[in-house]
């Protein structure tokens, strides 16, 4: 039964990219890929994904949007020139699709216990999570312990991603030196929607504020909390105006999370070497081995969540303070 | 009953190749890094679904007992590459910005011949 | 009870799924933004609330029943201020409101424009 519902929520995502790639007014296409992020959330979590699907939601339909919309008020709305061979692109395209169905026939049948993927490794961690580290939530286990390298190199990717922004747009222009009605005081005339932010800005800081904490027993984790806080901060900028939002949090702060994250990361790995282990060898940051490991991935996660946080601000400053 | 497994692969070749074909065939570059997205989706899509095992739940062990759960591991890899994924997107439209006040034009075609002048 | 608990929720699941067609059918026949939003918002009001009314029931007196009351709160104060939002904005644009005489304006344009066309 869940199957056909899984079914339908595919068709409309064909439908909807189909749609993205066709209409020629971006604008459109970024809230129809809006709809696909959630589209695509809603399909993980009925194949059992409900981390990914936290993620897919907070960061493609929340984000990802929020990005694409502040790129292209800086350039232009509409797509101008016809495409360049369409019928040579075409005919790669399906001919390339064919040949995947047709290897398609050739997969275990979906949902197989006994495929081959689900029978090597996948037991290993399900078995030793409670013995090792005894936190519900096996995603979070294997993504801050078991594989917590992999973790350290996307912390330092997301922090690249956002030095590389900073060095392309700038931080912004120091806001003092501009005459002050050029400052976008946001959507300062507009009562309702400010109103209601400022009753749920708090509320919403606070749910970053959970799932970032409560990432060990449900789905969470540090990075959809980065995504949520960092929403509810770029909800504040356009409501309350970017000057306002810059003196709430200014660029240096920004730039100070940017950095403490990775290197809170980093510090407890180091910890772990200066305390006789090895590196982000969590079991010997307590007397108790497991509850070294709860504290060790309590504490990266917090950093991977104050990275994200402050280099996807970073981000949408650079990109707003940019075409003055 | 086994095509309703496969349509999961089918609509992963589907939007695959969509994308795909946004990033060969569309001239204007945003629209190419949207076809990069719906790209990397498709390829999320195929993971998460390999993962699935049959009357499985969500891997968190909870107090209701049950003791089937799908594969966290594609999930584990999948939560990376979905930020690393947006990191780079970001990246990509903060050198269209920088492409457009240079050039004065996002298409493609435009750039080259500013280019070859 | 449990099963009039269930006819119940089924009811209000099934009601509810009903306004979100007519709020999806609403929003493809008006003819201009503003009455589009007004049927969307069919969807954003009674749509929710009977869906997540529906799933209350099924869940009984639980942790996640508090959890759907925390989302229906939030979706009811967000929704109609997304539509009050997308409405200013829509009007700062210059879109204008749909006005049958608009409409009539414009055919006798068109008719005044091909009886210059054929005098040429």
């Amino acid at each position: 039964m869940i199957v056909i519902f899984g079914i339908f929520l595919l068709t409309l995502l064909v439908i909807t990219a189909i749609a993205i790639v066709r209409t020629d007014n971006l604008f459109v296409a970024v809230m129809l890929m809006g709809i696909a992020s959630l589209l695509i959330a809603g399909n993980f979590f009925l194949l059992d994904a409900a981390d990914v699907a936290l993620t897919e939601a907070a960061v493609g339909a929340g984000i990802s949007t929020v990005l694409f919309l502040s790129a292209l008020a800086l350039t232009s709305e509409r797509e101008r020139a016809r495409s360049s061979n369409r019928a040579l692109s075409f005919t790669v395209v399906a001919a390339a699709a064919l040949i995947l169905i047709y290897a398609t026939f050739d997969k275990p049948r979906f949902g197989d216990p006994q495929a081959p993927s689900q029978i090597h490794v996948a037991p290993w961690y399900l078995e030793k999570t409670p013995e090792y580290i005894d936190i519900p939530n096996v995603v979070t286990a294997v993504l801050g312990s078991f594989r917590g390298y992999d973790t350290l190199g996307e912390v330092f990717v997301v922090f690249t991603a956002g030095i590389g922004v900073l060095f392309l747009l700038g931080s912004g222009v120091p806001l003092g030196s501009l005459p002050r009605e050029k400052i976008n005081e946001g959507l300062r005339h507009h009562l309702i929607p400010r109103v209601v932010g400022r009753v749920l800005i708090p509320f919403i800081l606070l749910f970053g504020l959970y799932v970032q904490f409560h990432g060990e027993y449900g789905p969470g984790g540090g990075f959809q909390a980065g995504a949520i806080i960092a929403a509810a901060i770029i909800l504040f900028a356009l409501l309350e105006g970017e000057r306002r939002a810059m003196s709430v949090i200014p660029a240096r702060a920004l730039l100070g999370l940017m950095a403490f994250g990775p290197l809170l990361y980093v510090a407890v790995g180091v910890a772990g070497i200066v305390l006789g282990g090895n590196f982000l060898d969590y079991s010997v940051l307590s007397s108790d081995s497991v509850k070294g490991q709860q504290l060790g991935i309590l504490l990266i996660e917090a950093g991977v969540g104050i990275t994200v946080t402050g280099v996807l601000l970073s981000i949408f400053h650079a990109f707003a303070a940019r075409g003055r | 009953m086994e095509i309703l497994g496969l349509y999961n692969y089918w609509v992963f070749a589907i939007l695959l190749m969509i994308g795909f074909y946004a990033v060969i065939a569309k001239r204007n570059l945003v629209k190419k890094l949207i076809g990069l997205s719906l790209f990397q989706a498709a390829v999320f899509l195929l993971y998460i679904t390999m993962g699935k095992v049959d009357g499985g739940t969500a891997p968190i062990f909870s107090d209701a007992g049950t003791t089937i759960f799908s594969n966290p591991l594609p999930q584990v890899l999948i939560l990376t590459a979905i930020v690393v994924g947006i990191s780079t997107t970001a990246l990509g439209l903060g050198i269209v910005v920088r492409l457009k006040e240079e050039y004065g034009s996002i298409e493609e075609h435009e750039i080259q011949e500013i280019d070859e002048q | 009870m449990t099963t009039l608990l269930e006819i119940l929720s089924w009811v209000l699941l099934s009601l509810g799924g009903l306004s979100i067609l007519i709020g999806g059918i609403g929003a493809l026949r008006m003819p201009d933004l503003y009455t589009r939003m007004h049927a969307a918002s069919i969807t954003d009001s009674m749509g929710t609330i009977l869906v997540l009314l529906g799933i209350m029931l099924q869940a009984g007196w639980s942790l996640a029943t508090i959890k759907l009351i925390a989302i229906l709160l939030f979706l009811l104060l967000t929704s109609p201020t997304s539509s009050n939002a997308l409405a200013s904005a829509a009007l700062l644009a210059g879109t204008r409101p749909f006005d049958e005489a608009d409409q009539d304006e414009e055919k006798e344009e068109e008719k005044e424009k091909e009886k210059e066309k054929e005098r040429e």
